[in-house]
Order: C-alpha cells, then sequence, then structure tokens
C-alpha cells in the first residue's frame, strides 16, 4: 500500500512529463477528441463543451500548464503521503520490478531513509507546482517551450523519486543518471545564451565524473559481494583499507553532486541559468539527494564506519561551509549567492555527518544518532528556506527582471506579501531563533560539545574548532543575507525596473512559498514533529535514537538530558510574544504620541537622498573582504576619466571588481591543462599517413597472433 | 516560585540597566576630571524620550517602526535567561547560552536591516559594520561560552553557574582565559571604545549611532534601553559566570537579598574598571578590529585547549 | 584527571603553565620589537613565579635561588640589553609586518595540539599533572622556533632563542622540581654567555649590513644577490590593499 503511494508519485511525475508534450500537438489533440466524441456519441454534452473549450486556441497553452503542474504537484502530494507513511509505521518494504535487462530485475526497497527524502522532495514539488504556472507563463513559447520544460521537470523528480527506490546498484545508476541528464537538460533551457550552455556542460561534465566515481565505489564494494543489490554489497565483507577507498570514491561521487569544496564549482555557474522554480528544486533537494546517496553508502551499505572518514567529512564540510558562505558574501547576483549558500548549507551538514561518523566509531551511538539527527533536520530545514529563497528570487525576477541585488532597492512597499516571505527566509537561514535554521544548528551545537566524552586529544580538540567555524559560519550567514534582504526590499530603488515593480498579480505564485514559509515557521516552533520521524530513520539505520529526555514534554527539546541541555521555542515564543505586546502598548497608550509624524531623513545639508547614495552590495561586504582577503581571487581597480586642461579635472570615476574562485587556478586549470597535454600526446600517434595506420594494424595483429600461442 | 523570581530577575534587569550606565557615565567623568551627570540621568532621558512623537522618515517600511519593538524584546528576553541574583531558573532551561546568543543575534538582525531601511549613507555604513564586527564577535564568544560549558558539561546557565559554585574556588586556566575573551567580546558587542564609541556622531568611526541615526522619541527610547540592557547583560554574565559567590542559590528573603546586594556590587565595581579602561585606552581604527577579535577568538580557543591538555585529559 | 581534584598548588602551576603558553603565543604574534620584549619578560616573570611556588610546595629552598637568578636575568638583564639595543638601532618605530599572523596563530595553535598529542603515549608512565605541563613545555619550545622562523629581526630571533630556553626551563622545573642547583647555575651562566655573545653579533651584523634584518643576510650569498634585492623591493612596495583607508580620508 505504502509502496503503491511511492510508485504513484514517480509515475505521476513521468505523466506530468508526458503531459507537457501534447504542449505543441493542439491539432492532434483535437482531431482525436473529435474522433472520440463520434465514436461514443453518448458523453454529456458539457464534457464535450469542457473538453474543446480547453482545447481552444487561447486557453489550451494555460489549461495545459495547468495541468502539467497539477499532476506535478499530485506526485509530490503522493511522496509526502508515502514519505509519512512509510516513517509512522516504521516498515521496510521490498520489491521486485521486472523492468531492464530480463536476468536483472530492479529491486525496489523503501525503508525510513527513503522515506525522509521522499518527504522532503514531495514538499518542495508540491510548492514549485504551486508556483509554477505563474512562472513558466512569463516564458515565450517560441523562444523557450514549455513542452522541454515540462519533460524535463517531470523526468527529473521522476529520477530523484527512483534514486531513493532503488536497491540495487543498477537501478541507483540508471536513475541517477535519468536525474543528472535530465536537470542537464533544465540548466541548458535557457541556450541562447553561450554563458549558459557553458555552465551546463560545466555540470553535465561533473555530473558524470562524479558518477562515474559513484560506479567505481559500488565496484569496489561488488568486488567483495556476490551481486550487485545493496543486499549483497550489505553483506560484504571488505577490508578497513578497501573500506576507506570505496568512500573514498563516493564521497567524490556524491560530493561532487552535493557541491563541496572544490567541487563544488558548478553549482554556482548552473543555478543562476535555470529557470527559478527549478534551481529551487536543484538547489533544495537535488543535493539532499546526493546526501542521501552518501548516507546509504557509508551508514548503510559500508556500515563499518572509521573515525577517519568522520574526520574528512568534519574538515571537508568546515571548509565549505566557510568558504561557502564568505563567497555568497561577495556575490551581487542573487541567485549565484544563494547557490554559494547552498555550499556552506551542505557544508554545515556534511561537518555534523562528520562528527556523527565520530562518535558512531568511538562507542557513543547515542550522540551518533544526535549527529544524524541533526544533519538530517538541517538537510530537511535548509530544503524548506532554500526553496523559499529560490521562488521568492524567481518572483523577483518575474517582477523586476533583474537579479543582480544592486539593481533592486525598496521592493519592500511594492512587494509587501513576497518581502514577508522572503524575510522570512532570510531569518531562517540565517537561524535566528523561532525559525527552523536555528533548531538544526542548536542540535550541531550541541552534538559538538559533546567532544568531551572522546578519548583521542586531538579529536576533542578539533571538535570545538570546527564548532566555533560553525559559529562563524552563522554569523556571516546573518551578515550575508543582512544584505540581502536590506538591499532588495529596503532603501530607495535603485533601477527603472524596481521602481516600476508590482506585486504578483497570480496569487497561486505566492501560495508555495506561503506554504514553505509556514512551515519554517511552524517547525521553528515545534521541531519535536521532524524529531521523531527522524528518529525512525537513525532507529532503522544505526539502531539507536536520539535520547529525548521526554521528562520534559513534546514542546521541549533536551537532546541528551535536560540537565545538560534543552530548548522549547513554545516557550520561547510566548515569551516574545509577552514582551512585544506590552512594550507596544504600553508605550502607545497615549493616543497623541501614537501617530508619528513624516519628515525627511537626515542628507547633510546636501540637499536629497539619491538611491546612488545608499550602500552597494561592495559597499556592504567591503569590510570581510577586507579581512578575509586571502579567500578570494579580487580584482579590484578603480578607472579615473580625466578631462579639461592637461587632463587633470576628473570627470568620472568607475569601479570595477571582478571576483574569482581560487579553486579555478589551483584545481580546475592544472587539470584542464594536463588533459591538454595528454590529448596532445595521444594526438602524436595519429600521424594521418595512411602507413603508420597500417604499420598499427600490422603490430596489433602480431602482438595478438603473439598473446593467443 | 520558581517562575515568579525569574519574572521579577528579568524585570530587575530591565529596571537596573539604565542605572548601570548611570553609574558608568559617573565613574567615567570622575575619571577624567569632568563634572558627572546625576546618576539617574539615563532614567529621565528614557522618559522625556517616551513622552515625545517620533519623527520618522517618509520611505520608512515597517520594519524600521517595529524594529524597536523586535530588538528590545529579543534583549529582554536574553536578559531572562541570564542569573541575576538567584539560580535555578526555569527560563534558563527554555533557552540555554546558545539560544541567547541567538536572541542577540536575531536584535542585531533587525538593528542593521532597520539601519538599511531608510537608504541613508550612514546607515548602510553602521550595518555592515555592525555585522562584520559581530560575525567576528560571535564565534569567540561561543568559544569562551564552550568553554564553561564543557566544564560544567551543561549550556543551561543555572546549572553551570550552580556547578561552578559547587566547586568551590578551583584556578582553572581554562577560565582564566574565557574571562578573558569573553570581557573583550562584551566590549566589541556592547559597542564600547576601543571598538566604537557610544559618545560619538562623527562618521568615519561610528557603528551602532549610524544605524540608529535616524530613530527619535519612542523608539530611539526603546533602542537605547535595549543596549543599555545588553551591557547589563555582558557585565552579568561575566560576574555570574566567573565569579559567582553571592549569588542566591535558595529562594528565602535573606539569600535573596544578599544575592541582589552581591551582584550590584560585582556589577558597581565592574563598570568602575569598564570606566578605567575606556579612560586609558584609545578608539581603535576600524580594521584594527579584527585583530583584536580574532585576539579575543585564540584566547577562547586557548581556553578551549587548556580545558583538554590542562585540566580534563585522560 | 580533573582539575577540581588537584591541590591548589598543582592547580596555580597549571594555570601558570597555560599563562606561559600564552605569552608564547602573544610573542608569535607581535610585530613591535618593544612590546615583544615586554611579553619576554612578562614570561620571565611567570616562570619566576612558578618555580616559587614549586619552591614553596616542594620546600625545596635552592630553587629559590633559581627564581632569584630567573628573576635578575630573564626579566631584568636581558630585556634590559635587548631595549637598549633596540632604542639604540632605532627599530623601535619599525613595524615588521607578519606576512600571515592569523595562519601563523593556527599553526600555532595546532601545534599546542601536536606536542599534546606526542606526548601522550607518556601519560601511562608520569602523573597526568606532568604530561600537561611537558606538552605546553614542549609547545612553548616549538612556538619559539616558530618564532624565529617568522620573524626578520635579528633581536626576535634572540627573544625566540630564549623563549625556547624558557620552556626547557619550565619543564625542568614542574618534572623535575628543580635540577640540581650546579646544572641550574651552569644553564644560568649560560644564557648569561648567550646573551653578551648575541650582543657581541648584533655589534658585528650592524657595521657589515647597517641593519638587524635577518633577511639582509642573503647578501653576503653571492649567487642569488638579484634575488635577495628582488626580495628587498618586493617588501618595500605597499600593496594598495593594505594601505590605510580612514587615514587618506
Amino acid at each position: 500500500m505504502i509502496l503503491l503511494l511511492a510508485y504513484c508519485a514517480v509515475l505521476l511525475s513521468f505523466v506530468s512529463g508526458l503531459l507537457a508534450l501534447l504542449m505543441n500537438q493542439r491539432h492532434a489533440l483535437l482531431a482525436l477528441c473529435q474522433t472520440c466524441f463520434k465514436k461514443f456519441p453518448g458523453s454529456r454534452n458539457q464534457c464535450r463543451a469542457f473538453v474543446f473549450g480547453n482545447l481552444d486556441e487561447q486557453r489550451f497553452p494555460v489549461f495545459l500548464r495547468q495541468a502539467v503542474f497539477v499532476i506535478l504537484g499530485l506526485s509530490g502530494l503522493f511522496a509526502v503521503l508515502a514519505g509519512l507513511s512509510v516513517l509512522v509505521s516504521k516498515d521496510v518494504i521490498t520489491d521486485q520490478i521486472g523492468l531492464g535487462l530480463p536476468w536483472l530485475p530492479w529491486h525496489v526497497r523503501f525503508d525510513g531513509l527513503s522515506g525522509f527524502f521522499f518527504l522532503i522532495i514531495g514538499i518542495a514539488v508540491g510548492a514549485v507546482s504551486l508556483y509554477g504556472p505563474g512562472y513558466v507563463s512569463g516564458y515565450q513559447e517560441s523562444r523557450h517551450p514549455f513542452a522541454v520544460l515540462g519533460l524535463f521537470t517531470g523526468l527529473f523528480v521522476a529520477g530523484m523519486l527512483l534514486v531513493l527506490l532503488a536497491d540495487d546498484a543498477f537501478m541507483f545508476m540508471i536513475a541517477w543518471e535519468l536525474m543528472s541528464v535530465a536537470s542537464y537538460f533544465l540548466v541548458a533551457f535557457q541556450h541562447e545564451n553561450a554563458a549558459n550552455r557553458r555552465a551546463a556542460f560545466l555540470y553535465l561534465l561533473m555530473a558524470e565524473v562524479g558518477a562515474l566515481a559513484i560506479i567505481l565505489g559500488f565496484g569496489v564494494l561488488a568486488s567483495f559481494a556476490d551481486g550487485f543489490t545493496f543486499d549483497a554489497l550489505r553483506e560484504s565483507h571488505l577490508s578497513a583499507t578497501w573500506a576507506s577507498i570505496a568512500f573514498g570514491l563516493a564521497l567524490l561521487g556524491f560530493g561532487m553532486k552535493a557541491g563541496i569544496v572544490p567541487v563544488h564549482v558548478w553549482l554556482p555557474e548552473a543555478h543562476p541559468v535555470a529557470p527559478s522554480h527549478i534551481s529551487a528544486l536543484m538547489s533544495g533537494v537535488m543535493l539532499k539527494v546526493a546526501l542521501y546517496g552518501l548516507i546509504r553508502f557509508s551508514f548503510d551499505l559500508l556500515a563499518d564506519i572509521q573515525w577517519q572518514w568522520g574526520v574528512v567529512l568534519l574538515i571537508l564540510g568546515t571548509v565549505s561551509a566557510l568558504g561557502g558562505i564568505l563567497y555568497a558574501m561577495v556575490q551581487a547576483n542573487l541567485k549565484r549567492l544563494l547557490a554559494y549558500s547552498s555550499v556552506e548549507n551542505i557544508g554545515i551538514i556534511f561537518m555534523v555527518l562528520g562528527l556523527a561518523m565520530i562518535f558512531m566509531d568511538n562507542g557513543h551511538p547515542q550522540l551518533a544518532a544526535l549527529g544524524f539527527l541533526a544533519a538530517l533536520f538541517h538537510a530537511f530545514n535548509h530544503a524548506l528556506f532554500k526553496n523559499l529563497l529560490f521562488l521568492g528570487a524567481g518572483i523577483l525576477h518575474h517582477q523586476t527582471h533583474e537579479l543582480n541585488i544592486d539593481m533592486m532597492g525598496g521592493l519592500i512597499k511594492k512587494m509587501p506579501q513576497t518581502s514577508l516571505l522572503f524575510l522570512i527566509g532570510c531569518m531562517s537561514i540565517s537561524s535566528l531563533p523561532l525559525f527552523n535554521g536555528f533548531v538544526s544548528e542548536w542540535l550541531a551545537f550541541q552534538t559538538a560539545l559533546q567532544a568531551d566524552v572522546l578519548d583521542n586529544g586531538v579529536l576533542r580538540s578539533l571538535i570545538p574548532v570546527a564548532a566555533a567555524a560553525l559559529a562563524l559560519t552563522a554569523a556571516l550567514a546573518a551578515a550575508c543575507f543582512v544584505k540581502v534582504f536590506g538591499l532588495i526590499f529596503l532603501g530607495q530603488s535603485r533601477s527603472q525596473h524596481s521602481e516600476k515593480a508590482r506585486e504578483v498579480a497570480d496569487k497561486t505564485m505566492l501560495a508555495g512559498p506561503m506554504l514553505l514559509a509556514a512551515l519554517c515557521f511552524l517547525i521553528g516552533i515545534f521541531p519535536g514533529l521532524v524529531i521523531n520521524l527522524i528518529n525512525s530513520v537513525s532507529e532503522q539505520l544505526l539502531g539507536q535514537t536520539m535520547p529525548n529526555d521526554s521528562a520534559l514534554g513534546w514542546l521541549w527539546l533536551a537532546p541528551v538530558s535536560a540537565q545538560q541541555a534543552s530548548y522549547s521555542p513554545a516557550l520561547v515564543l510566548i515569551g516574545a510574544l509577552i514582551a512585544g505586546c506590552v512594550s507596544f502598548w504600553y508605550l502607545r497608550r497615549d493616543p497623541v504620541l501614537k501617530t508619528m509624524r513624516r519628515a525627511a531623513p537626515w542628507d547633510c545639508g546636501f540637499g536629497g537622498l539619491t538611491p546612488r547614495m545608499q550602500y552597494s552590495s561592495n559597499a556592504f561586504s567591503m569590510p570581510i573582504r577586507r579581512i578575509f582577503a586571502k579567500v578570494w581571487l579580487i580584482d579590484e581597480r578603480i578607472d579615473k576619466d580625466m578631462q579639461g586642461a592637461m587632463d587633470q579635472d576628473v570627470a568620472a570615476v568607475h569601479y570595477h571588481i571582478d571576483i574569482q574562485d581560487h579553486s579555478w587556478p589551483l584545481l580546475y586549470q592544472p587539470i584542464g591543462h594536463g588533459i591538454n597535454t595528454l590529448a596532445k600526446q595521444v594526438g602524436r600517434i595519429q600521424t594521418g599517413n595512411i602507413r603508420t595506420y597500417l604499420g598499427y594494424s600490422f603490430v596489433t595483429l602480431v602482438l595478438m597472433l603473439w598473446v593467443i600461442s | 516560585m520558581n517562575g515568579l523570581i525569574a519574572a521579577i530577575q528579568t524585570l530587575l534587569f530591565v529596571a537596573l540597566a539604565p542605572l548601570l550606565a548611570g553609574w558608568l557615565k559617573v565613574c567615567k567623568c570622575r575619571l577624567q576630571n569632568r563634572k558627572a551627570p546625576p546618576l539617574l540621568q539615563p532614567y529621565r532621558d528614557l522618559i522625556k524620550l517616551t513622552h515625545k512623537q517620533p519623527v520618522v522618515a517618509g520611505q520608512a517600511s515597517w520594519i524600521f517602526t517595529k524594529a524597536p519593538y523586535i530588538i528590545f524584546s529579543a534583549t529582554m528576553l536574553a536578559a531572562s535567561v541570564v542569573p541575576l541574583f538567584a539560580v535555578d531558573l526555569p527560563t534558563s532551561a527554555s533557552a540555554d547560552v546558545i539560544v541567547m546568543v541567538g536572541f542577540f543575534a536575531f536584535a542585531r538582525f533587525f538593528l542593521a536591516l532597520a539601519g538599511l531601511d531608510i537608504g541613508t549613507a550612514f546607515g548602510g555604513m553602521g550595518s555592515s559594520r555592525e555585522m562584520t564586527i559581530s560575525s567576528l564577535a560571535e564565534p569567540a564568544m561561543l568559544m569562551a561560552v564552550f568553554t564553561l560549558a564543557m566544564t560544567a558539561s551543561t549550556t543551561n546557565l543555572s546549572i553551570a553557574i550552580t556547578h561552578v559554585l559547587n566547586e568551590g574556588l578551583v584556578l582553572r586556566p581554562s577560565f582564566l582565559f574565557a574571562l578573558f575573551a569573553l570581557i573583550l567580546v562584551a566590549v566589541a558587542e556592547t559597542g564600547r571604545i576601543p571598538i566604537d564609541n557610544p559618545a560619538t556622531h562623527l562618521e568615519l568611526t561610528m557603528i551602532h549611532e549610524a544605524m540608529i541615526l535616524e530613530y527619535s522619541g519612542r523608539h530611539l527610547a526603546l533602542i537605547e534601553w535595549a543596549s543599555q540592557l545588553k551591557l547589563m547583560i555582558y557585565g552579568v554574565l561575566i560576574a555570574n559566570i566567573f565569579l559567582p559567590w553571592g549569588i542566591a542559590e535558595n529562594f528565602s528573603v535573606e539569600a535573596l537579598g544578599y544575592g541582589l546586594l552581591a551582584i550590584l556590587a560585582k556589577l558597581a565595581v565592574l563598570a568602575v574598571l569598564l570606566a578605567l579602561s575606556e579612560t586609558l585606552v584609545a578608539k581603535m581604527r576600524l580594521f584594527r578590529v579584527q585583530e583584536y577579535l580574532s585576539f579575543a577568538y585564540l584566547l577562547g580557543l586557548l581556553g578551549m585547549l587548556s580545558h583538554i591538555i590542562l585540566e580534563a585529559s585522560r | 584527571m580533573n582539575i577540581e581534584l588537584q591541590d591548589i598548588y598543582t592547580q596555580a602551576i597549571l594555570s601558570m603553565a597555560a599563562l606561559v603558553g600564552l605569552t608564547s603565543f602573544l610573542m608569535l604574534g607581535q610585530s613591535r620589537l618593544l612590546r615583544l620584549i615586554f611579553v619576554f619578560a612578562f614570561q620571565g616573570l611567570l616562570l619566576t613565579m612558578t618555580t616559587m611556588v614549586a619552591a614553596y610546595s616542594t620546600d625545596n629552598q635552592h630553587l629559590y635561588i633559581s627564581a632569584v637568578l630567573t628573576l635578575a636575568l630573564k626579566v631584568v638583564f636581558i630585556p634590559w640589553m635587548l631595549r637598549r639595543e633596540v632604542l639604540k638601532m632605532n627599530l623601535h618605530r619599525d613595524i615588521q609586518a607578519l606576512s600571515n599572523q592569523t595562519t601563523l596563530m593556527l599553526g600555532g595553535a595546532s601545534l599546542m595540539v601536536f606536542s599534546y598529542y606526542v606526548l601522550h603515549p607518556i601519560v601511562q608512565t608520569t602523573s597526568p599533572v606532568m604530561l600537561n605541563a611537558l606538552a605546553v613545555s614542549l609547545s612553548v619550545v616549538l612556538l619559539g622556533m616558530l618564532l624565529m622562523i617568522s620573524h626578520r629581526q635579528a633581536i626576535a630571533h634572540v627573544v625566540g632563542f630564549m623563549s625556547i630556553e624558557n620552556g626547557l626551563f619550565f619543564a625542568a622545573i614542574v618534572a623535575t622540581n628543580g635540577m640540581p642547583m650546579v646544572v641550574e647555575l651552569g644553564v644560568a651562566f649560560d644564557v648569561l654567555v648567550a646573551a653578551v655573545l648575541f650582543g657581541i653579533f648584533f655589534f658585528h651584523i650592524r657595521t657589515s649590513i647597517d641593519s638587524l634584518d635577518v633577511d639582509l643576510l642573503n647578501r653576503l650569498h653571492e649567487v642569488d644577490e638579484q634575488g635577495a634585492r628582488h626580495d628587498k623591493n618586493r617588501s618595500a612596495v605597499i600593496n594598495p590593499h593594505t594601505a590605510d583607508y580612514e587615514v587618506n580620508r
């Protein structure tokens, strides 16, 4: 039954993709319907009118778009239902499908871990499908055909869901490739721009290299097991070295997809160029599927965790978290900024996962469960708020035709609802109390603080340092999102477009973000809801649950014991409301004073503030840029236009800044050069002379004969 | 009973914060050979401001007008989890020390947004600087706090302070470092010399004042009050974590009275020390602040390391 | 081991150990020579106090003598001599740009963890207090070396060298409650001689290359003359990013 729900989700996403293909087939549909109605003349007139009404030239595209997204939304709904029911029932369901090669049926397994990620995908897909119809109506059909977008969106979602269901390496890789390739086409959707094609190619390249690494990882496992099903792989007994090799390969492969530094470079290129709801899915969900892969591979298939892996994850996670947020800080393109912030959040998740591994191997499974819970919880939260922010970015792009935050400003009065939703997203991602991001970060800190139980002195001193890095990350994230919200929504408009921006007319476009924002707040107040779900995952996978001290009641969070740490967001909310309301009403009790006088702001006596006087994105991040100057490759120049006699008067000053990632010159360019040189060496074989080729054949033949004899 | 004590402590925090600010001003004036304003001057200022009609910039949005209330409530919540004169608070359990840091972050988030709201260069300057400094100060603060949390193996402030009390006088090198780190962070976070000068309005140097330049009336009163409250919270944290003696462990009237007297005395001494350092030290350039804060971070880190290496090795 | 179970003297000695470690860090991050010398003197003072505490707690009379010796040599004489040298050379206004302070500090912190890690196997044979104190003194030694590597001024090198000696001295006091008197006197005498020798060295370096910047000793290398000149030029160019903004305004 539960599996049926999951299958429904997959099938519906396929159907929505296929349905989108009908976009160009209106005439064929019309003909089909007419023959149908001729054959069955008994059908009612209303039905007929409905069908033909929707097949009308004008209405058809709108109707089809809505239909596609409704079906996609249903798929999301089914995914949520399937995920929830498997998490609540704590079942493990296995099945076989006779697809694929005849002697290799697809093995399907649906357990708590898959269910939890089903839930994440379901919520995200649901929100996206509420939002989608309004957003895609902005595309011109001739340049950006909906059929392509809809088809690949459906395939992409189906691919992600199938990855979660897979129980053998073959099916896993097929679904993985389906997901990667479909998302490649989505990134390349606006392909008229050369930069977009380049970004998409980079993405495809890295996705395929990553997939190769994963295949090799499975290969290492499989060489110690009989067969490629996950059951067989679980039984394989690897020596510690081989297990580490397999883990390293899997980490490379899944890390490439997840966007861990230094293999993150595709993320900031690909996310800005994809349509917003797709970048929401990619950033919010696809990265989580990579995380799922890593968890499945290490915690489930390898099972014998070694603490050194945890240290690797901890270090990589710390570097990614800090690097991601520092790079996000200096971006002016909103979606690029959000992409870098995804790197940061994935880094945080990896860090906590690393902690879980360290505790696991050192004989503290309960604390491992705590870390595992914090990691999954943060993954869930990140899916919510990053989706919300990307959808918000989409709305902004839709309304202002801008993604550069230096070109926006003052939108809070023009787009009040969007601004409120975006504010909630910003507050969640900055991990402020009362919102969901804070809870997972709090759990991460609590995990790190348990380092005292470890015996290894180096680990005990490493983990608090990582915790402090986490604190730095959180504080920088707050700075970054103050910049984002402040420059986009506050102040004065910095361009014509944002001057003329209006709130979205299509309120369904706001419904998706609204759902996500509500969830962000709800889960920030009642984290127990999600924690109970994750507990059933960790019970299945680690055999342990988070030792939540239930003596305090369900409103409380006490991850180790009530003596050590506790947090009750609901009580905090009540306290905040009391404090806020009392101060609000007390100070406004006098009706005369209640009113505020409006006046012009202080302009230093120079007469009138102009938008250009405001702090820009680069100005805001300047102190941080200067303090952490070594983190980026900064090319900063100031050009002056001179005029007048002797060219002594400055007419205009131009400020240029170009910020580049260190990983390009350090990692990718050497690899690129290496491959080029290698190719040239190989090219020497190809002399172009026919006699040389004959010679090759001759030598080969002789060699083969020698080998055979 | 516990709940009542917690409520009283929070209200006392709110009520006494301006007094601390007044005392600090008196000390500073005396040290600098100036005539001091009356001790109760901050109260008069606050009352005066609440009776004035606020003037708000024309383009201000709701963020600007609601931010003072948010900032004040968040700071008040932070105050409610810090034991002032008695331990065993129920509020310390519902929000631990990490949440307290979170409340400060919450207040700061809105303060910075309010600075950006009007669209003046001053506001942006203040917000940018404030966020920069706080993002460097927060890890140092958490490092110091983690030292305490690992020693007492709890993040609950009431329980941690009880732990320190029960242990009696122990010379802990880690606490020494954590104390200095926390003092440095406190000075940075409450905008005192050498990081920021609360008495200046010079655009090159001001940070906190730049953000709140457009505020007036009750809004300004709330923000001023919140920053006084923040100063007091840091003072109480330093006094009660590292020198908790005197704090009431039961709720008898004498114990509470002694607790109150003890904390008042400790705060008064701390204020004298702060005034002294403000008199002796000159304000730093903005880009020296990173050295200052990385020193605080180093101290926090050394505290953590000496906890691990010197105190709890196995 | 838990510190609250130790007696007050042990606690005091451990706190001193932590402070000695801190002074080593402070020296590492110091770019002004006079302050460097001051911190070095402070480290000497801490050593004196540790010796006193150790002398009092173990009731070991001759430790008082070595405390007095330390005070005289490392708190008064050597700092005074170095200070005089700096003032005479007019080096006190010279801000020596440390190229990468943050990395240096983090490197120092990891050296501390490293020395703890290296000494950990000894824990089985000795008391934990000694292990901890030894870890600190080893890290003081290593930090002293790092100080010599990272600083360019010859005076800083002397301070680094002396702080290495401080680390060893600290280990000797804590681990063995003081060395035999003869050894101690010998070491003190060595330090004194070293200080005098360094003074003579300074004099010679200065008369031959007019500076105490050890990087300029590269000039004595005949083959790499070009490189040395290049090095000097590079350090003279002021990076526009690090130039001060506020002053310009």
